[in-house]
């Protein structure tokens, strides 16, 4: 799976940059850079559906740092694919959960040091693996075929104890609760999915002014997410009533 | 004394905020309840599980959110997340002098797990937005469903975490890696190994979290209180800093099994005899010792 994986990602890279990328794989890790329409884009992200570890969420933050520190306001491409966070008794010991919140907040940084940060799902990102990465990007898309999900629906079955027939029905209808990019779209967990003309959509994607976070009123517009604007907004004001 | 783990969200607040100086936000009477959970058949809870608003300690304005434990283990939804994500969000409106934040969460709640995983992230980069407009964010942990799943990095986003022994902060759930990864990983019945692994005293002594209180809200709030007006940069230097102090611990502890491992090698002569410490003794211990975050 994991040459598949990296194949895949060669082939998108490719797609996008032509022969002006370089990408290094390191394991599940890569880094490079390519140059889009003139411009020099870092590349930063994991392939072969990996687990998000302590160790890889620091190598991580370390090629963020870099890319801060020697490329200022560059633009960083992330490529996000994942299984979730790495499950096991070092990761927990070790506090995986702060080396997580670190890359984030790196991230986070260089998003408010001015550089625009495109995130694109590959394959698959699984709950606290998004949040890590995915979720702390300017903008975060979807290649077509992409899944996202917090938890497969078998053990989310168990865990609500709501029947499996019963929650697959609800996941096709109810954008909050099934896995699956679209459902992703529609709430506004990500921007969008991107078709097979890779070069214009992340042409596009460069284009749209910075936000500090349009997830809500994206999900909002879309129908998929309608509260969390509005309540967000509410408590702000500091208002008693909706 | 009063203890913290056993008090509600509501008693939490009340204990910490200067006496009458709370004033809810957005409170039950409003009633903005989960749209989703009647649609599986789920009772609702009129303020989804958490409590927001502002007040004073000591005169000072706070702002403070405190997760209600009882209702779905403190799990994040649609309404709950969008409840703490605005407050913070008023943070870098009116200013305050800090922002509270109670946790008592499992994570996210499966029941709406898109919204609530996203939620995640819109109140991971609101505390961001707090602390990089120079508002302290402080999290207190020491309820009884601890701080788990994208709340534990959530909560690691925070400038300080004070927490009681009775507190847990750890990313995955002992059942949940038993399960994926099997008993032999992790067995989730050994009470003991789950307290010393995810409990607070070995955070406070790993640097994860800054200081053990006793479990007392009055003992939580004069903790607080030492925060106020005191950050952790977010410069570049800043993150170079915590990423060097991250570094050197996951390479000297790399071989490390078990948490006793990690406090002898931090200098602890009878790692055994920690979780038996009282909080007094364990933070004279642990001032001492304890790995530091820049």
């Amino acid at each position: 799976m994991s040459e598949q994986s990296r194949h895949s990602i060669q082939q998108f890279l490719h797609q996008l940059f032509g022969d002006s990328c370089s990408v290094h794989f390191d394991g599940p890790l890569l880094s490079g850079e390519g140059v889009f329409e003139g411009n020099p884009v870092s590349i930063l992200g994991t392939s072969s559906r990996v687990h998000i570890g302590a160790a890889l969420a620091l190598e991580l933050a370390r090629h963020v740092l870099d890319i801060m520190r020697q490329h200022p306001s560059r633009t960083i491409l992330l490529i996000v694919e994942n299984s979730g966070q790495k499950l096991g008794l070092f990761d927990e010991l070790i506090g995986n959960n702060g080396y997580i919140a670190h890359l984030s907040t790196c991230l986070d940084a260089a998003r408010r040091r001015g550089h625009k940060i495109v995130g694109v799902v590959h394959d698959l990102a699984i709950s606290a693996g998004f949040m890590a990465t995915g979720m702390a990007t300017s903008e975060c898309f979807a290649l077509n075929g992409a899944e996202l999900r917090v938890m497969a629906p078998e053990a989310m079955s168990r865990i609500t104890r709501i029947p499996l027939d019963r929650l697959n029905q609800l996941s096709k209808t109810n954008p909050i609760l099934g896995p699956g990019a679209a459902n992703f779209e529609r709430i506004g967990g990500i921007a969008g999915i991107w078709s097979d003309d890779v070069r214009a959509e992340f042409g596009k994607a460069l284009a749209q002014p910075d936000e500090e976070d349009s997830r809500r009123t994206r999900g909002e517009k879309r129908g998929g997410r309608v509260f969390a604007a509005k309540v967000a907004q509410a408590v702000r004001e500091g208002r008693q009533r909706l | 004394m009063s203890s913290y783990l056993e008090a509600g969200a509501r008693a939490r607040i009340v204990g910490l905020l200067d006496k009458d100086s709370f004033v809810e936000i957005l409170g039950p009477t409003a009633r903005v309840t989960s749209p989703h959970l009647p649609e599986l058949d789920m009772p609702v809870a009129f303020d989804d599980g958490i409590v927001v608003g502002q007040g004073t300690m000591d005169g000072k304005t706070v702002l403070i959110a405190a997760q209600e434990g009882g209702f779905m283990g403190g799990a994040i939804g649609e309404i709950h997340g969008a409840k703490l994500t605005g407050l913070l969000e008023r943070a870098l409106d009116i200013k305050p002098d800090a922002v509270l934040l109670l946790f008592d969460s499992g994570g996210v709640r499966l029941q709406e797990a898109n919204a609530g995983l996203i939620a995640m992230g819109e109140i991971q980069r609101a505390v961001l937005a707090a602390r990089h407009a120079g508002i302290p964010v402080i999290g207190l942990i020491g309820g009884r469903n601890g701080c788990y799943g994208g709340t534990s990095i959530i909560a690691r986003t925070c400038d300080w975490l004070i927490g009681s022994e009775e507190g847990r902060l750890s990313i995955s759930g002992p059942e949940v890696i038993e399960t994926i990864e099997g008993a032999e990983e992790f067995d989730s019945q050994d009470r003991a190994l789950v307290w010393r692994t995810m409990g607070l005293k070995h955070r406070r002594l790993i640097g994860e979290i800054d200081h053990i209180v006793p479990d007392d809200i009055g003992a939580f709030g004069e903790m607080a209180k030492n925060y106020f007006g005191r950050s952790r940069e977010l410069t570049l230097d800043a993150l170079e800093a915590e990423h060097a102090f991250l570094a050197d611990r996951l390479e000297r502890f790399k071989d490390c099994r078990d948490a006793r491992d990690v406090w002898g090698r931090i200098g602890i002569n009878e790692p055994a005899r920690v979780p038996d410490l009282d909080p007094e003794p364990f933070e004279r211990l642990a001032v001492n010792l304890a790995l530091q975050r820049p």
